[in-house]
């Protein structure tokens, strides 16, 4: 038999009859030729943050080394060309979810800020006592906390829109949740933890019926899926840079211009300001009004060059030839005796959880990282899905476009090593 | 490098399979509850103290097969002992599992407990292993609430 590492070093172009050049994609990715433990190193824990190709790395360095300036300030050269080229990556951004202007693509930490700032910058404005907030059963923590808070803060409460067994949304309890006291509803377009893709143009258009803003937590789709904001129209949209290639600590939120507008600042600060005495500010124009202080200028940078990769390896092509490995993994791993999955809508992203009887997710976990795999192990921020699925945690399996046909067999082989020890 | 087979040893897939004290005790009077945000272990610990002794013990919860052991081994070694003994115990399987102290005078002292020193090897999985220990020592002190592994 030939070692796993030689399988997995010939090109994988064409199985199962999509035509992605994958071995040429894995050498723009540095980090996937180590070995660990001794073996080649098989990442499967995309969901949780992405690989990044050399063009971010060196994107990062070049700023660090060639660029670095405080942004939007200088009037020396240094300064005025790392304001370029951050400003730059937000026009990168503005046309990767295709909004309308710069305006509405404002930089944030990630997901998690953008909905934060969403809740506290919105929410506290525009909720009040008695009114009500709907998310669903399969959101992440961050699409959860942050409208508990603001439940707490204004007298709002929180409903949920039940899943089914495959980890669907049932549309018609949402239909049912939706009334005159609703004032926001916020979804993710792609579960973390089930790998489910919400049918989010139909929820928005039945919220826009009741004239309720929608947010979508994008997180898990963008990384899959060419988003349009304006073809979904969606009122605020958000997403983590680290997800989809790029730095950690970076991400968008996108508004509709007249919501943020009509918002007040989320922080205070530099940047966000255009007159400050100390009897008044004005605030600055959109999108900075909700940007104060120094931003990850590198971050923002990284991420646009993140967005440019993406597009030169084409989101659809990759989103395909991701869809061929989840199916192709979905039927291996099923093909295991007592093996559930957990998560089987029909319409899923490359997101993989299962469950073995017998063993917990996190000695599934631990037993694959010594072949050398990773994958993720736990409630992945989802507790009320393990909850809805009376699992205290999933493994979780999830892959991006320079994973392998050969990756999923290793995934499965390993498989077999813990029902080894387990027996 | 540490083998898989230092952590999961027969003793320990054993006690996995089969733990023992594996029981609420109704007229506990001490309990307390252990939980690993991480992973979502939880580990709920009853103890019956008579005259400072460890009369009885039995666990419930759910978690990984190295939570699982170490609650059952733990509970196992701790029947007839008195507080000041447990608490002695707790630290020195604190120490081995952090790896503070070497592994073979360990499998001396330690006797059962030994077969936890193979986790010290595997960092991800040490929280794993104390979780049952911290809600030990929660009980014992009688505290409130539920003791957490962060
Ligand atoms: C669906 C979903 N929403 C939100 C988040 C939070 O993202 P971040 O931690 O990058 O803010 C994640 C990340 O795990 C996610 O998967």
């Amino acid at each position: 038999m030939k070692a796993l590492h030689e399988l997995r070093s010939m090109p994988s172009r064409s199985w199962l009859g999509v035509s992605f050049d994958v071995a040429k994609i894995r050498q723009d990715f540095p980090i996937l030729e180590q070995r660990v433990h001794g073996k080649p190193l098989v990442y499967l824990d995309n969901a949780a943050t992405t690989q990044k190709p050399q063009a971010v790395i060196d994107a990062i360095q070049r700023y660090y080394s060639q660029e670095n300036s405080n942004i939007h300030r200088g009037v020396h050269f240094l300064s005025e060309r790392a304001t370029e080229v951050y400003e730059g990556a937000r026009l990168k951004a503005q046309r990767f979810l295709n909004a309308s202007s710069t305006r509405e693509t404002i930089f944030v930490r990630g997901t998690t800020e953008g909905i934060n700032l969403v809740a506290q910058s919105y929410g506290r404005t525009f909720l009040k006592d008695g009114d009500e907030i709907i998310i669903t059963a399969m959101e992440h923590h961050s699409n959860i906390v942050p409208w508990q808070i603001l439940c707490e803060q204004v007298g709002a409460r929180l409903q949920v829109v039940p899943i089914n067994h495959d980890g669907e949304l049932l549309l018609d309890e949402y239909r049912r949740l939706l009334n005159e006291r609703t004032k926001l509803v916020s979804v993710a377009h792609v579960s973390n933890a089930l790998g489910t893709i919400n049918p989010v143009k139909q929820i928005i258009e039945m919220a826009h019926s009741y004239n309720v803003p929608v947010l979508v937590d994008g997180a898990q789709a963008a990384p899959h899926m060419k988003v349009d904001v304006q073809e979904l129209d969606c009122d605020f949209y958000v997403f983590s840079g680290h997800k989809l290639y790029g730095p950690t600590g970076i991400g968008v939120l996108y508004g509709k211009e007249a919501l943020l507008e009509a918002m007040p600042p989320y922080q205070g600060g530099g940047d966000m300001i255009s007159l400050v005495t100390f009897e008044k500010t004005h605030y600055n124009i959109l999108p900075f009004k909700f940007e104060a202080g120094t931003p990850h200028i590198a971050g923002g940078i990284g991420l646009g060059v993140a967005i440019d990769y993406l597009s030169r390896v084409g989101l659809e092509a990759a989103g395909a030839y991701e869809q061929e490995l989840l199916a192709h993994a979905t039927r291996s791993l099923c093909a295991i005796d007592r093996l559930r999955v957990i998560g089987t809508a029909k319409q899923k992203a490359s997101v993989l959880s299962f469950v073995l009887e017998g063993v917990h997710p996190h000695d599934i976990g631990t037993i694959l990282d010594r072949e050398g795999i990773a994958i993720r192990a736990g409630h992945h921020c989802a507790m009320p899905v393990m909850q809805r699925f009376g699992v205290p945690a999933t493994a979780r399996a999830s892959f991006a476009f320079y994973n392998t046909k050969e990756d999923v067999d290793a995934l499965v082989q390993a498989m077999d090593k813990v029902i080894e020890v387990f027996g | 490098m540490s083998d898989l087979s230092d952590l999961y040893q027969e003793v320990i897939l054993d006690h996995n399979r089969s733990p023992r004290n594996f029981k609420k005790i109704e007229d506990a009077n001490r309990t307390a509850n252990g939980y690993n945000p991480l992973c979502g272990d939880h580990v709920t610990l009853y103890l019956k103290l008579e005259d400072g002794v460890i009369c009885d013990i039995g666990f419930q919860g759910a978690g990984c097969a190295i939570s699982k052991a170490s609650a059952s081994i733990m509970t196992a070694s701790l029947i007839g002992k008195s507080v000041a003994e447990a608490e002695a115990l707790f630290d020195r399987v604190h120490k081995m599992l952090t790896g503070g102290s070497s592994a073979t005078a360990d499998a001396q002292e330690m006797g059962k407990l030994a077969v936890l020193s193979g986790v010290a090897n595997f960092p991800a999985r040490v929280k794993c292993a104390s979780l049952s220990w911290h809600t030990l020592r929660a009980a014992l002190k009688g505290e409130q609430g539920v003791t957490s592994t962060e």
